[in-house]
């Protein structure tokens, strides 16, 4: 029933004529208008982000004013948490880290407006942004520790290997998994709450849903990255 | 403690029971679609129980440190969202499996 629902968005200006001219070819690759609309919704967090960075960038002044005060705030905060948990040589992940967390943050919080969607309510993006994460951790412990790296994989005695090399495997691949699936989970789930509370009472009864969503967008991107994090320093350091 | 144990084992045999009951009413028995509903609901239903008590265990261990250490109060609570986390994701998973069969049902064409 809810699935069915299609609550009208900005982006309808753009996709319904773009999915209604070219329906065939989207029907034969399986994409929906719901797809249109969630791609160009990332467009709009990524034009959102673009322009506000923009607009300070080229007049960095040292007392800070207005949008520089607020960009402040934010990229410290970020790099007050990336120091903390990665410590000193976790320094250079930092614009990975900071970017991922402005994205999904911006993209959990966008669904709140009227007549935008939050990008993360489909599990297309979700897994998308844990494929990063999960690339970025392996890369990163090759480059560090070259082909030692599969030492991290075998486990502390080597008659164990044969039971530590399935479990290993199978837990890191089950990160992308559980990434996922915890931000679509949530963010589709408070979603969905919403959307039934609205079809039941639309009046004042969906709005303390409506903070625990501003919440819970918050929550969900501290923990995204802050596994991110844990992973690459994970990866960083030597094997047990 | 052993007459609540008997009562709640009677009614859940009355429900089984009735169960069977409604199959005879039906046509063509307990279709998908009496199945799927049923184990949306128990999914989710069963799956938000562990999850409850684990974060209130969390929370209460959260609620300790702090009341010994109150200056380590921010650690502790980072530690502890963190935590939260964690343990919602395995019902989030539950709810992920619920929202499946009632929205994208594998076997759609089989539910008449």
């Amino acid at each position: 029933m809810a699935a069915s629902i299609h609550p009208p968005m900005l982006t309808d200006f753009i996709s319904g004529p773009a999915f209604h001219s070219m329906e065939a070819f989207w029907n034969k690759w399986g994409v929906t208008h719901e797809d249109l609309n969630n791609i160009l919704n990332t467009w709009i967090v990524m034009v959102i982000l673009i322009v506000a960075s923009i607009l300070v960038k080229n007049r960095l002044q040292l007392i800070p004013r207005g949008l520089q005060n607020f960009w402040e705030v934010v990229v410290s905060t970020l790099e007050d948490v990336v120091v903390q948990i990665m410590g000193e040589h976790g320094r250079p992940y930092f614009p990975l880290i900071a970017s991922l967390a402005l994205f999904i943050l911006t993209c959990n919080l966008l669904g709140i407006l009227p007549w935008l969607q939050s990008s993360t309510n489909n599990l297309n993006t979700t897994l998308a942004l844990a494929l990063i994460a999960f690339t970025v951790t392996h890369v990163v412990g090759i480059k560090e520790h070259g082909t030692h790296y599969v030492k991290h994989f075998l486990g502390p005695v080597p008659w164990l290997i044969p039971l530590m090399l399935p479990i290993e495997i199978i837990g890191h691949l089950s990160r992308i998994l559980s990434l996922s699936f915890r931000l679509f989970g949530n963010i589709m789930g408070e979603d969905l709450a919403i959307i039934i509370l609205t079809l039941l009472v639309p009046y004042l009864v969906p709005l303390p849903m409506m903070f625990l969503q501003v919440f819970t967008s918050f929550i969900q991107t501290l923990v995204f990255i802050m596994l991110t994090m844990m992973y690459i320093t994970g990866s960083m350091e030597e094997a047990h | 403690m052993k007459r609540k144990l008997v009562t709640g084992l009677m009614m859940l045999g009355i429900c089984l029971i009735s169960g069977v009951a409604f199959a005879a009413d039906a046509p063509g028995g307990a279709g998908i679609v009496s199945m799927t509903v049923l184990a949306a609901g128990l999914a989710i239903g069963l799956g938000a129980i562990g999850s409850g008590i684990g974060m209130g265990t969390a929370i209460g261990g959260a609620c300790e440190g702090t009341s010994r250490n109150p200056e380590a109060g921010g650690r502790i609570l980072t530690t502890m969202i963190i935590g939260l986390a964690m343990i919602e994701s395995l019902t989030i998973y539950a709810l992920v499996v619920a929202l499946l069969l009632l929205f994208a049902n594998p076997y759609r064409a089989l539910m008449g």
